[in-house]
This record gives structure tokens, C-alpha cells and sequence, in this order.
């Protein structure tokens, strides 16, 4: 593969601004990811980093922007009438189209997620929680599913969901009901799920949150493991540092809603900016 | 239809449209504080109507009507704490399902204790004077319900607006968390909702059936409906809200049952609501809320 | 015992059941030293009822959506149903007040067709209102869903229907089942299907919308689309169920398809268990069951020429509400919770009650 093809921008987001009601939660974000890279978004608490994750997943129409991927523009938006008139936002007149998809049209374009608190099918099992990823693909309709015409899609699928949980290291549980898992597993289980989906682009919010330092090492090389074997991109939300210098490629730091910095993790490291937005944070700590 | 009719009906209109808005006030309240419907709402206004036909057999109004409202208020209040609050922390669907089950138990126990057949609804006779303009004629409790409405509203905006308890409701129907952790009781906050809500459905209650005469163990539960239909065309959790609903509904049930088409008048009510929500989902006076991800 | 021989027990064990189940049905049919008809009554209309509420499990248990328009879908499938299987040498004495459309006096089919096809019209309006009352949030849904049944009852009955459904007056003679086996299969296959559906990959989508929906489209399932498709499926049963209540019935009119009938369906599938298609069969056989044995408490009785209190008309339907009341309140997994009757499980019940017994024997 040429040099340029691995630079293709797998996901761009372009002057996005959320805004609700008097606040804006994301201000005029711009990024990109690369293929094959692993890149953290970080910031401080209520920076807008899960705001900006359920833009580009759907589950917030943006204000104004785009979000495209893989050259192809999966959503876009401009204030107007109302929202125009009220709108503190940057860029009003850049965008003129509206394109707004629902969440599982994005997933079904290949971006999975997990989410900051955890949402599993809790009362259902470990292992149907995976099956119901394989739900988007299959191919049959709900006759040939009612009458058992797909057996063999089906069997492949459930052979597939014991894969995903070897490898995440849950086929032990597999008909343990998820919400009884300790909160390490259910995390794990999470990422899984977002697997099964066939997902070319993988969100991350906060997949270290609540871990022990052993765990969070464990994770890193976890997740670098999904990426080389699934041939994943990854954007991750984190605040565990050790975890985000260790793992990503590249990383975007937000404060108060507006990107602050971007670069390696020594360059970021060493930048006053994101060194001063974290100051009242550490000094909460 | 003639000047005259049409303003007859606007008049009837108004009248009823009065007694909703009382009825519709208590859905609205409860429904902001517990995001609940409160399906007995309806057979707890029915039940009244039976209170007051027992309190007159042996009462006179003035003495049976405080005790008929009294009635209506430790029942409502009764229904609260023996349906919804062991509930408080239960999935939504079990709580709506109480609230069935409230509603299903009081028509049932209606048709036990007074049979299916309607009763008739006693007079207060000062109410049932009829006055004559022009070429209206009206029944004094015709006059009486709009303005009557008016009146406990105002008041009860006054109330919410500007003492401890109206504080405490606002708080609670905000974040009910938040307000446990700022000493607000809670539970106390949620029963003087009923008690409230009650009130003024005990209040609508007279005002309805002296119009209508009779009471039977359904008698609550369509106008139940309609209420809450009217609560949320006002935009759910508005009080002034819920009383124009009341009164656009009751206006227009009366100018469509007066151009024959009263099999339909139900069922506008029901058409409406599902307009209201595809086009304006927060009703007219609502707030809009965003839901956490 | 390893699974497979397992599997086989299972399978010999549902056999014998279905096989005694069938001679009880057998001896109540044919024998005829005494008539049986009241208990072949109960027992269709368990059937009939147990249809009904598995269809609106599907909806309020597997899906997570509260919906309260069974009575209206019922209605429909029961009109649909009567109207179409009414003799046509039968219909001026039905229509006798106000006629019969033209296009439907000779308009007759058998009783299977007449049922799938009320089912289809029920699943096709349910297709319509489903675009608009589906996007709603529950609690919405639930008295917008109210508010259709409502709104199909005052059609049915509303003047202009006249010609059609007889209006106000309702339909009589509608030929009855042949046998208790009729209701039975038709119910049987209804309930089979729709246990299919909820073991495939759209009833775990189903399952999966009930659990979050946040999290389900994340998954890629496309909300509207499933629960549009729970709502048709479940309403294509409910009218099913509708069409076999009007043959059981033989005479229906609007006052039956009340509110109050979504009610005590609920009450069923609250009392089996939300989310249990066993659970829900079990309610139905209980529910209907018990307005037999419970008939004393409707009948004023005097024993030695003193009346028994309370004992008089409406008093079962009483009880029945303060049993869905007790059923939310204290026990709200209901019979089945949300899991399913099996062998294992019966067996497990045993074994457990058992050790139970062992354990207490050795502590004395």
C-alpha cells in the first residue's frame, strides 16, 4: 500500500458546533483520523468529548458541520430560522445542505461504540448480547428468520459471537445474565459487542474508566491487538494518561468545548496550553 | 347554525371546557412531578361524584360538599401512597401498570358498590338557576365553571410561584435527587401534589356532573382521557397549559356534537393527540427536554 | 445425562403432554353421558385469550413497547371475521334495521380465510397508525394506543358503518367452531409462529430495543423499523385472536371490545409473567379459568337463611383488579418472570423443593 493511501482520512469532522439551547457544548471542532491509526481525544470533565462522540455517531443532530467518512459525507448541518438567530457558533453560513442519519445508518456504514456508562442489554445473556450485533448483517428477512430458512447465516453467527468472547476472554460466562458481570468484564463485553457489528472505525468512550492500573495495561495491549487483528481505526476518549501516551498516535485535546491542541503525545505532553487546562483538574485530584 | 346557537354552544363549551381544565391541572401536576400517568385520575373524579350522592342523601349542599371534596382528597392521596410510592424505583411499565390497575380496581368497586346503572346526580339548587340574555339562557353553574377555573388556577400559579410548597414541587418535578439532597421532603411534596390535583378534580367534579345529572361507574375514565389529552395539547407540565387544552378541547367536543357528528367527538380528541405530538410533541406552552446519551 | 439424550426426553415428555392434553380435549368433546359444554366454553376461550396475550407480550414484554390498543385490533379482526362468515342466507335477518351493502351481501368466506384475512386488516391499520405512534415515547404510546382502540370502537358503532357492521345492533349468527380442536390448532400454530419469531434474530433485536434503545441503534438496528414490525406482527395475531373471540362468541357487538378488555388482558400477562410467552398461556388458562371458579363470589347466596355479605353481581370482577394490583405491587415478576416453562425447569422445581426438605431434615 503507497504512502498516500495510508494517509486516506478514514473520518473527518469538519467545523462542528453543538449547540443546546445556550450552550455550546462543541465549538467549531475540526479533526481527522487516518486510517489505521489510534487516536485520544482528551480534556478535561465536560470538555465535550461524549458530545462530540454522539455527533459523529448520530445520536445528535450538530448544530452546524460535517462529519464524513471515508470521503463520504455521513452527516451535515446549518442553523437556520430560530436556531440561526440564536446561534453562537462560528462558520453559520459555511454549510448549505442538510444530511442527518440515524444512529444505526452510521453503524451499518461501519463505526461502532461503546459507551461512557456502560449500556449493555442488561438483562439478557452474555452471548446474546454479541448476537444482537450480528443482527444488522444478517441477510435474512423475517420470514426466513421465523422459519429457520437462514440456519446456516445463524450458525455462522453464533459461531463468530463464541469467537468474539474467546477472545475477549468471556466464553466462561457466556450465559451469565450481563448485568452480573463484575464492571471490568461488562466493559469488555461492550467492546465485543461493538465487534460483532463489522465495524471499520471503532469509538471508545472512557473503555478504561474504573479500572485498576494492571487492567488498564492489560487494556492497551488489548486494544492494539483488536486493531491489528480486525484492521481497525480507533478514536478513544480517556483520561487515564498513561493509557492515552501509551496507545495513541496522535491525540486532540478540548477545553470548554474548543480544541486547544493537537500533536503527538510528547508534543502534547509539552504543551503549555493542555499542561494549564488540566492545572484545576489536578488540583481537584 | 345561527348567531344565537353558536353562541349557546360556546357557552356550554366554555362550561365544559372548565370542568377539563380543572381535571386536566391534576394530570399535568402529577405528571410533572412523577412522570407518571396517572390513569386513575379519571375514576378518582368519578368516585367524587359518587361521594357527593351520599354526602346530599342525608346532607345538605353546603355541609356535603366539603365533605364530598374531603373524600376525594383522602382518596387521591390514598391512591398515591398505596399504588405509586412502594413503586418509586420500579421500571416505568410497572408504574403505569399500577396506575391501570388503580383505575380498573375503582370502576370495578364503583360497579360493585352502586351498580352499572347511572345515578342520578343529586341538585344544588342555587346552581341550577337559569338566567336568561337576550336570547341565551343559561343555568348559573354553566357561568360559574369557567370563571370558578379561573380563579383556582390563578391561585394556583400563585401558590407554585411564590411559597415554600410551590418551591418545593418545582424543585422536586426538576430533579427529584437534587431535591432529597436540599432537604426538600419529597415524599410530603408528592402527596400535596395529590392532594391538589384531588381538589380540583373533586372541585370539576361538581361542576360537571350538576351539568350532566348522573354518575356511573365509566363516567370517569373517556373525560379521563380526554383531561390528559388536554394536558398535553397545553404542553405537559404546564399549568396554564393544561387549562387552555382543557378549554379547546371542551369547546370543540361541543361544536362537533352539536353538528351531529357526536359518535365522532371521541374520537377527535384522539386524533388530535396524535397530531399534537408528531407536530408539536412539547404541546403549546411545554419546555423542551433533551435526553442524556 | 448428557444434552442430546436430554434433548430427546424432553422432546418424548412435551409429546405425552400434548397427547393427554388432546384425550381430556377428546373426552370432553365426545363423551356424551353429560354435557361438557361449559368447560369446552372456558377452554376455547383460554385459547382464544391466550393468543391475544402473547401477541401483546410480544409488544409490552419482548419489545418494551406499552401498547393498550389490543381491544381496538381485536375489534377489528372480530368485525372482519363475523361479518365475512356469516351465511349469506343468514344476513337480512342480521341486517334486518338497516340492510346490507351491496358488494357484501354475497361477499362470504370460510372460517380460516376470514380470520387471516381480519388478521391482515388489523396488521395493514396497525401498519398506518404505527408511522405516527410509534415515534412516541411509552407513556404516549400507551394512551395514544388507548385512545385508537377508542377510536375504532365509535367507528364500528357510528351510523354511516350501518350497512357494514350493523351499527350499534352488532352481528349474530356467526357459525361456531365444529369442535375444541379447531381453536386449539389455530391457537396452537399462532403461538408456535410467534414463538419462532422471538427466538430469531429479530426477536433478539426486539429484545435488544426493549433493553436500551440507545444502545440498540448503536447496534445498527433501525428503531422505527423493528417496532413498526413488532406492532404489525403483534396487531396481525391480535386480530387473529379478535376473529376466533367472534366465532367462539357467534354474536359481537362493540360494548365487548371496551377499554376494560385491554385491562384484563394485561392482567394476564402481568400475572404469567412480562415477558414470558409460557407465562402468558398460564395467565390466560388462569384468568379464564378462575371466572368459573370464581362465580360463587358474583351469586347472592344464603346459607341456613343467612345471606353470605358481600357475595353479589360484580364482586369477581373486584378481586380480578386487586389481583393485578397485588401482582404489581408485590410480586412483579408475576408466574414466569421472564423466563420460559421447561422440563429442566419443572424437574429443577422438584429437586430443589426436595433439598429443600433435606437440609430441614437434617438441622431437626
Amino acid at each position: 500500500m503507497s504512502e498516500a493511501a495510508n494517509r486516506e482520512h478514514v473520518l473527518e469532522v469538519e467545523h462542528v458546533t453543538m449547540q443546546f439551547g445556550g450552550v455550546v457544548a462543541v465549538n467549531d471542532l475540526s479533526l481527522h483520523v487516518d486510517k489505521g491509526e489510534i487516536v485520544a481525544l482528551i480534556g478535561p470533565n465536560g470538555a465535550g468529548k461524549t458530545t462530540a462522540f454522539n455527533v459523529i455517531t448520530g445520536v445528535y443532530a450538530q448544530t452546524n458541520g460535517r462529519v464524513s467518512f471515508c470521503g463520504e459525507t455521513l452527516t451535515e448541518n446549518h442553523p437556520t430560522g430560530k436556531a440561526l438567530a440564536s446561534y453562537l457558533g462560528e462558520d453559520a453560513g459555511k454549510f448549505s445542505q442538510t444530511i442527518l442519519k440515524t444512529p444505526d445508518a452510521i453503524t451499518k456504514k461501519g463505526i461502532a461504540r461503546t459507551f461512557q456508562n456502560i449500556r449493555l442489554f442488561k438483562s439478557l445473556s452474555v452471548f446474546d448480547n454479541v448476537l444482537i450485533g450480528f443482527h444488522m448483517r444478517s441477510k435474512a428477512n423475517v420470514f426466513s428468520a421465523v422459519f429457520h430458512l437462514n440456519g446456516a447465516e445463524e450458525k455462522a453467527n453464533r459461531e463468530k459471537t463464541l469467537e468474539l468472547l474467546k477472545m475477549v476472554g468471556l466464553d466462561d460466562v457466556k450465559d451469565e445474565v450481563a448485568s452480573s458481570l463484575p464492571y471490568g468484564k461488562q466493559r469488555r463485553l461492550e467492546i465485543a459487542r461493538a465487534l460483532a457489528t463489522d465495524p471499520k472505525f471503532l469509538l471508545l468512550d472512557e473503555p478504561a474508566a474504573g479500572m485498576n492500573p494492571q487492567e488498564t495495561i492489560e487494556l492497551a495491549s488489548f486494544i492494539r491487538e483488536i486493531k491489528e487483528k480486525f484492521g481497525l481505526t480507533v478514536l478513544v476518549i480517556e483520561h487515564h494518561m498513561d493509557l492515552v501516551m501509551e496507545i495513541s498516535d496522535r491525540i486532540y485535546v478540548l477545553d470548554f468545548g474548543k480544541l486547544i491542541a493537537q500533536g503527538t503525545p510528547d508534543e502534547i505532553q509539552n504543551n503549555n496550553r493542555v499542561i494549564e487546562a488540566y492545572l484545576g483538574v489536578q488540583e481537584d485530584e | 347554525m345561527s348567531a344565537i346557537t353558536f353562541a349557546q354552544h360556546f357557552l356550554t363549551g366554555i362550561s365544559l371546557g372548565g370542568s377539563y381544565a380543572l381535571i386536566a391541572v391534576g394530570y399535568t401536576m402529577v405528571y410533572g412531578i412523577l412522570r407518571l400517568i396517572n390513569f386513575a385520575h379519571g375514576d378518582l373524579f368519578m368516585m367524587s361524584g359518587y361521594f357527593m350522592i351520599f354526602a346530599m342523601a342525608t346532607l345538605p349542599w353546603y355541609l356535603a360538599l366539603p365533605i364530598a371534596l374531603i373524600g376525594t382528597v383522602v382518596l387521591g392521596v390514598l391512591i398515591e401512597k398505596a399504588a405509586y410510592k412502594p413503586l418509586r424505583s420500579a421500571p416505568r411499565m410497572s408504574v403505569m401498570i399500577s396506575a391501570i390497575g388503580v383505575s380498573y380496581l375503582l370502576q370495578n368497586l364503583a360497579t360493585y358498590l352502586f351498580t352499572a346503572l347511572p345515578q342520578p346526580y343529586p341538585e344544588i339548587p342555587f346552581l341550577k338557576k337559569i338566567f336568561q340574555f337576550g336570547g341565551l339562557s343559561a343555568s348559573l353553574v354553566t357561568l360559574i365553571t369557567p370563571v370558578l377555573t379561573i380563579i383556582l388556577v390563578v391561585a394556583l400559579v400563585q401558590m407554585i410561584n411564590h411559597t415554600k410548597l410551590g418551591m418545593a414541587m418545582r424543585a422536586v418535578s426538576k430533579d427529584t435527587e437534587a431535591a432529597r439532597l436540599m432537604g426538600i421532603r419529597v415524599n410530603t411534596t408528592i402527596s400535596m401534589t395529590f392532594v391538589i390535583g384531588s381538589l380540583l378534580a373533586g372541585v370539576g367534579a361538581v361542576l360537571y356532573f350538576t351539568d350532566r345529572m348522573s354518575v356511573y361507574p365509566y363516567s370517569g375514565s373517556l373525560p379521563g382521557l380526554k383531561c390528559f389529552v388536554a394536558a398535553v395539547l397545553g404542553g405537559i407540565g404546564s399549568i396554564p397549559g393544561a387549562v387552555i387544552g382543557g378549554f379547546i378541547i371542551g369547546i370543540c367536543e361541543t361544536y362537533i356534537t352539536a353538528l351531529g357528528y357526536s359518535t365522532f367527538s371521541n374520537a377527535f380528541t384522539f386524533v388530535l393527540l396524535i397530531i399534537i405530538l408528531l407536530v408539536k410533541p412539547t404541546g403549546l406552552f411545554g419546555e423542551a427536554a433533551t435526553d442524556k446519551v | 445425562m448428557n444434552t442430546k439424550s436430554k434433548r430427546i426426553r424432553d422432546i418424548l415428555l412435551s409429546i405425552v403432554l400434548a397427547a393427554v392434553f388432546c384425550c381430556i380435549l377428546a373426552y370432553f368433546q365426545y363423551d356424551t353421558k353429560t354435557s361438557h359444554s361449559y368447560a369446552l366454553s372456558i377452554l376455547t376461550r383460554s385459547a382464544v385469550y391466550a393468543v391475544v396475550a402473547v401477541s401483546m407480550n410480544l409488544l409490552n414484554g419482548f419489545t418494551g413497547l406499552f401498547s393498550l390498543g389490543q381491544a381496538g385490533f381485536m375489534a377489528i379482526g372480530a368485525y372482519t371475521t363475523a361479518i365475512l362468515t356469516i351465511p349469506v342466507a343468514a344476513r337480512p335477518n342480521v341486517y334486518y334495521l338497516n340492510g346490507i351493502a351491496p358488494w357484501l351481501e354475497n361477499l362470504h368466506l370460510p372460517m380460516i380465510p376470514a380470520m387471516l384475512l381480519g388478521g391482515l386488516f388489523s396488521a395493514a391499520i396497525a401498519a398506518l397508525i404505527g408511522i405516527p405512534v410509534l415515534r412516541l415515547k411509552s407513556d404516549y404510546l400507551a394512551i395514544a394506543t388507548l385512545g385508537f382502540a377508542e377510536i375504532v370502537r365509535a367507528l364500528l358503532a357510528a351510523p354511516m358503518m350501518d350497512t357494514i357492521t350493523n351499527g350499534s345492533f352488532g352481528l349474530n349468527n356467526v357459525p361456531g367452531y365444529a369442535n375444541i380442536f379447531q381453536p386449539m390448532a389455530i391457537a396452537a400454530v399462532c403461538i408456535l409462529l410467534m414463538v419462532l419469531l422471538i427466538n430469531s434474530s429479530y426477536g433478539r433485536a426486539f429484545k435488544a430495543i426493549r433493553e436500551d434503545d440507545v444502545a440498540a441503534e448503536a447496534m445498527g438496528i433501525n428503531l422505527f423499523r423493528h417496532k413498526e414490525l413488532a406492532f404489525v406482527i403483534s396487531s396481525f395475531f391480535t386480530g387473529v385472536g379478535g376473529g376466533m373471540l367472534a366465532v367462539f362468541m357467534q354474536s359481537i357487538d362493540t360494548k365487548t371490545f371496551s377499554v376494560s378488555m385491554t385491562y384484563n388482558i394485561l392482567l394476564m400477562i402481568v400475572l404469567g409473567g412480562i415477558g414470558s410467552v409460557t407465562g402468558s398461556i398460564i395467565g390466560a388458562f388462569l384468568i379464564n379459568g378462575s371466572q368459573e371458579w370464581l362465580r360463587f363470589l358474583d351469586v347472592e347466596t344464603t346459607i341456613n337463611g343467612v345471606q353470605v355479605p358481600l357475595l353479589r353481581p360484580g364482586l369477581r370482577m373486584v378481586v380480578y383488579s386487586i389481583l393485578l394490583m397485588i401482582v404489581v405491587l408485590f410480586w412483579r415478576r408475576g408466574i414466569m418472570g421472564t423466563s420460559e416453562f421447561t422440563w429442566d425447569g419443572l424437574f429443577g422445581l422438584f429437586t430443589r423443593k426436595n433439598k429443600k426438605k433435606k437440609t430441614g431434615g437434617d438441622k431437626s
